[in-house]
């Protein structure tokens, strides 16, 4: 499946209920089939929950509101169009304000792939849905996660720290995270 | 004994031992805790971080021709192919036409890691089992690569004989005789290790039904290279992702179906027929040109985000890369094969006894360094 095709998919999904309240929006989408493509870019509000872009990566990326994550994640797995039972790369980022997990997934079917991201605003406790019933695979990589960027994820069978010990003091590959002894600043 | 890890909240005839850190199966520092019911295992839980050296915050400070140097402290079995992976996605953000001369000599040296990588694994996975001899034959042959690699890329395990651009010198002047020399002589002698090892009753005895892993399975847990190729699930990059000169190749994919054991052992004595194969295909028309292009001193990623999966010797390695436009990544994640792979340890050994696990962990093949990174 194209990514224009997967993201018409998707995105309908996940409808903004905002469109239904505003009846002006509500009549310029349903006018667009035969309207230009003037008023398509006029629209004020993005008519999904989620946000489709393509700059700057090869894949497709959607960025899901955290509320939404495992329901759009459990979608994207079992819809048969769409089909991504491999989770290939599961990676916690620090983006400075927020915190959040990008998930790379491939349909082993279609062989088509997608990125989705999830972020926080909650640097002291943030929670994110674990997807582990959905991608047995999830279960390590949350545990890393949650080692390294102290993100904690609903739901986790075994949420303990992996590599670190059970003492250690602050979570490293955050970006405010400090240890004058053993990291060396250019 | 260390107990704050521990449950102890467990029944009266089950009990936990260690394995590892240091023991011979587990192939480096990885701890196993195994809550057993006599000698049946009823969880495998590993320890890790042993030698833990947070490479992926150390490349957030550093330079992208550094970060190359990091990788073959991976999975050093595969040091040329981590090396590799980091150049290829650093290539394609910069938009570099690569020489052919360069993908051809990658991809021969790429292959030639795989033989040198399976040759030591499987030695090792004799030894586990019980046959001493499979050690002295395997790092025989691996020795032959070995000094190929030392004579063009002047080290024989840690190449870094890729940078980005291409590669760091032209291939020595005898390194198509030598490979050429070596195809010869390991043809011979994959048949031999036939003879020893795989029609062996004791071996096939011992890896038969033996850690079990279905092919849902082996998707769900991110399994690839091998194991997932032993459950029969179709996970080569090199065939769905063609990177270098993989697209010109002709090869097939080394599948079997039965999940277990045996099968990821049988996957990888194909696997080395089919890396000489890919060997023979290239090396009589290595092209003519540029060993490297020129790229700046200090090189900056535009602002984006860039992926870019290979097929290591154990399977599927990604490199992350999130820039935002400066001379170091912001945030580069290595997706290690080893990791996901060691995730299903616990679900193909539960009900096995220690024997088994011994056996299943020589077929996973894990290299500690690439899964504590």
């Amino acid at each position: 499946m194209t990514n224009e095709a997967l993201q018409e998919l998707i995105s309908n999904w996940f409808p903004n209920p905002e469109i239904g309240k505003d009846s002006k929006v509500q009549e310029a989408s349903e006018n667009l089939d035969n309207s230009e493509d003037v008023q398509k870019t006029q629209l004020p509000i993005n008519p999904s929950l989620l946000e489709f872009t393509e700059e700057g990566s090869q894949f497709l990326n959607v960025t899901v509101p955290k509320g939404y994550l495992y329901e759009l994640m459990s979608k994207l797995k079992t819809e048969s169009d769409t089909s991504f039972d491999y989770l290939f790369c599961l990676s916690g980022v620090d983006w400075g304000e927020e915190l959040g997990v990008v998930y790379h997934l491939e349909s082993t079917q279609y062989r088509h792939q997608i990125v989705v991201k999830v972020k926080t605003n909650d640097r002291e406790n943030p929670t994110l849905d674990s997807v582990c019933d959905i991608w047995r695979t999830a279960e390590f990589h949350e545990r890393e996660v949650f080692d390294f960027f102290g993100i904690v994820f609903n739901n986790h069978p075994n949420l303990k720290r992996l590599f670190l010990t059970d003492e250690w003091d602050g979570f490293p590959l955050r970006k405010d995270y400090v240890d004058e002894i053993n990291m060396v600043i250019k | 004994m260390e107990v704050t890890t521990v449950d102890t909240n467990f029944k009266s005839e089950e009990y936990f031992i260690n394995m590892g850190p240091q023991h011979p199966a587990t192939h480096g520092v990885l701890r196993l805790l195994l809550t057993i019911d006599g000698e049946i295992i009823k969880k495998v839980e590993p320890d890790l971080g042993y030698i833990h050296r947070s490479i992926e915050k150390m490349c957030e400070r550093d330079s992208y021709q550094q970060i190359v140097h990091l990788t073959d402290r991976m999975d050093y079995l595969s040091s040329h192919i981590n090396n590799e992976a980091v150049c290829l996605t650093v290539e394609n953000a910069l938009q570099l036409e690569i020489p052919d001369r360069v993908k051809v000599v990658r991809t021969i040296i790429g292959e030639l890691t795989r033989i040198a990588s399976h040759c030591l694994w499987w030695g090792v996975m004799g030894m586990d089992v019980g046959a001493l001899t499979t050690y002295f034959y395997g790092f025989r042959d691996r020795e032959m690569i070995n000094d190929i690699f030392e004579e063009t890329c002047g080290a024989r395990l840690t190449m870094n004989y890729n940078v980005p651009g291409g590669l760091m010198w032209d291939i020595h002047p005898n390194f198509v005789k030598r490979v050429k020399e070596f195809v010869a002589h390991f043809k011979t002698k994959i048949p031999e290790y036939d003879r020893l090892l795989t029609g062996n009753i004791i071996f096939q005895k011992r890896t038969k039904g033996v850690g079990v892993l279905s092919k849902e399975d082996a998707i769900s847990f991110g399994a690839s290279g091998p194991v997932g190729r032993g459950s029969g699930y179709s996970c080569d990059v090199r065939k769905h992702h063609p990177y270098s000169a993989l697209d010109k190749v002709t090869f097939n994919e080394a599948l079997q179906t039965a999940g277990d054991t045996f099968a990821r052992y049988q996957v990888r004595i194909q696997e080395m027929w089919e890396s000489l194969s890919i060997i023979e295909q290239l090396i009589d028309n290595i092209p003519e040109g540029e060993h490297r292009v020129a790229t700046n001193a200090v090189i900056k990623l535009p602002k984006g985000e860039f992926y870019q999966k290979v097929e290591t010797a154990r399977g599927e390695l990604g490199v992350y890369i999130i820039s935002t436009g400066t001379k170091n990544p912001y945030r580069l994640k290595f997706r290690s094969p080893g990791f996901s792979n060691l995730s299903l340890l616990n679900h193909i050994s539960v009900g096995g006894k220690i024997g088994d696990l011994v056996a299943t962990m020589a077929t996973l093949d894990l290299v500690i360094p690439d899964i504590d990174r």
